[in-house]
């Protein structure tokens, strides 16, 4: 029993390394979670300075690709040190009860030449719903780069509550850039 | 011959504008101390004072245009030169502050990273890229401008009461819309 136990969790901990087709290291400096809100009509510019993720592409094969990004929270700058200070409470992000958002992939596919969409969960604020992204990639160098647009709607997640649920102040569409800057794994 | 009073345009403009300025100071004074979880409506008094702020820009180039082609009413014959001289530099700087408050307002907005978007649809350039010190810096030229510009008006407000009660001449009345200048 003992033994069955622990030939299983050595199975367990291996299936994740073994169904990586082409894991890659993503360069973090390099790489960005932006986001542009809209608030009285006038677009700010904000994004995520601390997030780790994990990519795993092979052009050859995309809908074998997996991505995870796992996004702290807290390291928001939402455009200004004030706005900073408001977008972690609980009636937006809650930082404190929900420190990470994060999106798992489940399947990938090519849509054109470097044209790819992912369709995943995102959890934010304890909230999990799926989304779906377009994104290109490019080579540059030795690394590969991955971008993509989306719009989510902010109300989805409940982020902004109370007095700020009123989309005429702060848009209800969040417009979200992400870009990763992967190099082969060493 | 210039007429003895102010144009009707001259006048619509500049009670337009002064209770603007008026208004906006008190909005700038109050929004600047919100905090922002008082919720949307400090972002929604922050739209409206640069909107205003933005009209009274525009508007008081209006002004100034109006006032190269229609020329103000002479000054009053038994004013001294100081006056004279202190009445023309005065109004030369609540002209340019009337300016300079708003510019300043706009490239504070700029360096803070909120663009201006005129009525929440015309965005109006960025003349500066963000820079968060550099908006530290500006914030304090427009308030200080502003309060400049307030000590101005005090100063215009006390001359025009003066000219009024104590000269007795026509001063205040020519730019008022319903009282009848003095018979001098």
């Amino acid at each position: 029993m003992r033994i069955r136990l622990s030939a299983l969790s050595l199975f367990v901990a291996l299936v994740p390394a073994a169904a990586m087709a082409n894991p890659l290291t993503v360069d973090l400096p390099k790489s960005e979670v932006a986001f542009v809100s809209t608030q009285m009509g006038v677009p700010v510019d904000g994004k995520f300075r601390k997030f780790a993720a994990q990519v795993d592409f092979d052009a050859k094969k995309p809908e074998a690709a997996k991505v995870k990004l796992d996004i702290d929270i807290a390291s928001i700058d939402a455009g200004s040190a004030e706005a900073n200070g408001e977008v972690v409470g609980k009636n937006w992000l809650a930082a404190a009860r929900f420190p990470q958002a994060t999106f798992v992939s489940s399947a990938v596919k090519s849509t054109g030449p470097n044209r790819y969409e992912v369709t995943g969960q995102m959890t934010i604020k304890g909230k999990t719903l799926p989304l779906t992204t377009p994104f290109s990639v490019r080579t540059q160098g030795t690394s590969q780069v991955f971008e993509g647009t989306f719009v989510m709607k902010r109300g989805d997640f409940a982020i902004g509550e109370g007095p700020w649920a009123d989309p005429e102040t702060v848009a209800n569409e969040i417009k979200v850039k992400f870009r990763l800057v992967a190099n082969p794994a060493k | 011959m210039r007429s003895a009073r102010y144009s009707a345009v001259a006048m619509i403009l500049h009670w337009l504008i002064a209770l603007a300025i008026a208004v906006n100071f008190g909005l700038g004074l109050y929004m600047s101390d919100l905090p922002l979880s008082v919720g949307p409506i400090k972002l929604k008094l922050y739209s409206y004072h640069k909107w205003a702020g933005v009209s009274i820009f525009l508007l008081v180039f209006v002004r100034i245009a109006w006032r190269m082609l229609k020329r103000p009413p002479e000054l009053p014959a038994h004013m001294p030169a100081w006056e004279r001289v202190g009445a023309g530099v005065s109004h030369i700087l609540l002209y340019l502050l009337t300016l300079a408050v708003p510019l300043s307002g706009w490239l504070f907005s700029s360096a803070k990273g909120f663009k201006t978007v005129y009525f929440g649809i015309w965005p109006i350039p960025d003349l500066l890229a963000k820079d968060t010190l550099l908006a530290e810096v500006l914030v304090e030229w427009h308030e200080n401008l502003a309060f400049l510009m307030a000590a101005l008006v005090v100063l215009h407000v006390a001359a025009a009461l003066k000219h009024h009660l104590l000269d007795r001449d026509d001063v205040l009345s020519r730019m008022l819309p319903i009282v009848h200048p003095r018979n001098r």
